[in-house]
């Protein structure tokens, strides 16, 4: 399908569908994303059955402050669709969406190490990349960049412009 | 006497303390992060019965660096420069994802040539990194010589790649509006010898290892993953095409040209390792083809090699001297004797570079290991505000339990070979 069809076939269930540089991007509300997704998931002229990827973008001060979003994919009719759904300041949680597309597992526990996004219903919502015992969300825009101590069997060695060395 | 005794005290760790009986419990052990046949810093939770796998978990992380965070404080053009060391063994695909995303929020479009170049040298790269592949899946499978020749043949294909960019591997070639610079005088000579060479060396390959009774052993049958569950579990490339479905973002979604190029893309039923092998090695012929409908095209095509627009093509004029890549003598000449405004508009670009307009945009390209996606964000700014790599390695990955459960744990290396990954790309 083409975008402006694409896009016209998802305002039937979407008030709110963007078209760009040949994207349609769909904006729903957290509590109706499952809906959509299991609908975009199963309709036979959509068939956007696989999920691409999952990430979200970090906006302090804004509202909404979190953004997580889907890349969907149809391997049959060659389209895309992304949804993105907008989460509150103190209040980062969706639902999981490993129950319709299981590839989400990591996808989640990677957006949940880097933003602290919680996926309800996940069935193991750990970080992946960074260590366990890490602390705070790197990819939000109010964490510095580096500065880290690096830790190694309890030893500490503090960042490189802290390390007193000219 | 003491013999005796030694002995009865090993007996007796097989037997519970209390009854005496033979202990049944499984064994959890792990696989990496530090082993030859874990690809990299790989770590697998096994979980085993005697031989037999019950369990896999895959832990990772331990390459991760950051580079999606990186690029947030970095011009766009130096994003290149992070993003091509992801995935160190296919740096082109990175190279090109995310400078197709960059072109596309900026609307434009790199020049014909350009593209025919990005083409060659990606499919030159896909060459190079299924080498690594059928090298370091031959060893950890037994079959030595063919890591040898995997590896030497990978050494022809750097040595081009050296002549072209002046780097074997993170080459930052492929820049926003085009690529850096044109092929060397005796480019298109290296290239055709290339071609000349390494049809015969893969014939090779074959020859030796399709029929081979230990490689059939070892690789038919195993790691099985039908369709469905791939498509389930997110994973492309040669192991999706291996289960039947001829996805191929090059056919589906075609960039830089590709649907103005005849070659096939390579399908099996089977599902199991042995048909990643088979499709991985048709695909490095296809490749070839590709290259060779490239090098003709590069023939009779002039032209630059970057867009004309000041605002992004990148200033410098680089040529390759007796030190590797660098700035050309006839520009720095330029720049710091006669021209005052070009010493300015080079400062502007190299310390701000191109200003992209708000927006967002996900592009996909077919890297060696499937869908390599860049969700790119701009809020208007010098820098990207957001750049998310979807890695193949990182999705497929995530299959490694479906394989193996149930397996012996020998199969558990021939999985992970015929996944390919690379845990630069899984970690980032």
């Amino acid at each position: 399908m083409r975008p402006e069809e694409l896009a016209a076939r998802l305002a039937e269930r979407v008030p709110d569908v963007l078209q760009a540089r040949g994207e349609v991007t769909a904006v729903v509300e957290r509590d109706r994303l499952l809906d959509l997704l299991a609908w975009l998931r199963d309709e036979p002229d959509l068939s956007l059955r696989f999920l691409s990827s999952l990430t979200a973008t970090d906006h302090p001060g804004a509202h909404p402050r979190v953004w997580v979003v889907y890349e969907l994919r149809s391997i049959e009719h060659h389209h895309r669709v992304r949804v993105k759904v907008g989460l509150p300041e103190g209040d980062l949680r969706v639902a999981s969406v490993t129950g319709l597309f299981p590839t989400a597992d990591w996808h989640e526990r990677e957006t949940y190490d880097f933003f602290g996004v919680v996926f309800e219903g996940h069935p193991n919502l750990t970080r992946i990349l960074l260590p366990d015992d890490w602390e705070g969300h790197p990819l939000r825009k109010d964490e510095e960049l580096g500065g880290v101590d690096t830790r190694y069997h309890g030893a500490t060695v503090p960042p490189i412009d802290r390390r007193g060395m000219a | 006497m003491a013999d005796l005794d030694a002995a009865r005290d090993g007996m007796a760790g097989l037997r519970d303390a209390r009854t005496g009986e033979l202990r049944q419990e499984t064994m959890v052990i792990n696989m990496g992060p530090q082993h030859p046949s874990t690809h990299g810093v790989l770590r697998l939770l096994l979980e085993l019965d005697g031989e037999t796998i019950i369990s896999c978990r895959p832990v990772i992380g331990y390459l991760h660096t950051g580079i999606e965070k990186n690029t947030e404080y970095r011009t766009w053009m130096q994003g290149v420069t992070y993003v091509t060391r992801a995935d160190y063994l296919s740096p082109f695909f990175n190279e090109l994802g995310y400078c197709l995303a960059v072109e596309r929020l900026l609307g434009i479009e790199a020049p014909e040539r350009a593209q025919v170049i990005r083409v060659l040298v990606n499919e030159l790269n896909r060459i190079s990194s299924h080498l690594v592949w059928l090298a370091t899946g031959g060893m950890e499978l037994g079959a030595v010589s063919v890591m040898l020749y995997g590896f030497r043949e990978r050494e022809l294909i750097l040595d081009v790649f050296e002549a072209i960019t002046g780097l074997r591997m993170n080459h930052a070639y492929i820049r926003i509006g085009g690529v850096i610079m044109d092929l060397p005088e005796d480019g298109a000579e290296q290239l055709r010898e290339l071609l000349r060479v390494l049809p015969g060396r893969i014939d090779e390959y074959e020859d030796l290892l399709s029929a081979n009774p230990i490689w059939l052993e070892r690789n038919v049958g195993v790691a099985p993953l039908p369709a469905e569950r791939c498509l389930e579990l997110g994973v492309t490339g040669p192991i999706l095409r291996a289960a039947g479905v001829a996805a191929d973002l090059r056919k589906d979604e075609p960039y830089c040209g590709y649907e103005t190029y005849e070659f096939d893309v390579p399908v099996r039923t089977e599902a199991d390792a042995y048909a990643r092998y088979l499709v991985r090695i048709e695909e490095m012929r296809q490749s070839l083809r590709i290259v060779e409908q490239a090098l003709e095209r590069l023939e009779d095509l002039p032209g630059p090699v970057m867009v004309a627009d000041p605002k992004v093509a990148w200033p410098p004029r680089l040529s390759v001297g007796p030190d590797g890549i660098g700035n050309d003598p006839a520009y720095l000449r330029h720049i710091m004797e006669e021209s005052m405004e070009a010493l300015i508009h080079h400062f502007k670009m190299v310390t701000q570079g191109v200003e992209v307009p708000p927006g967002e945009v996900y592009q996909a390209v077919e890297s060696p290991r499937g869908e390599l996606g860049f969700y790119v964000v701009s809020d208007g700014g010098h820098r990207p505000y957001r750049v998310k790599i979807r890695d193949p390695s990182f999705v497929n990955l995530q299959a490694t339990p479906d394989m193996i459960q149930g397996q012996l744990v020998a199969d558990a290396i021939a999985a992970i070979a015929s996944l390919d990954p690379v845990m630069g790309g899984v970690d980032r």
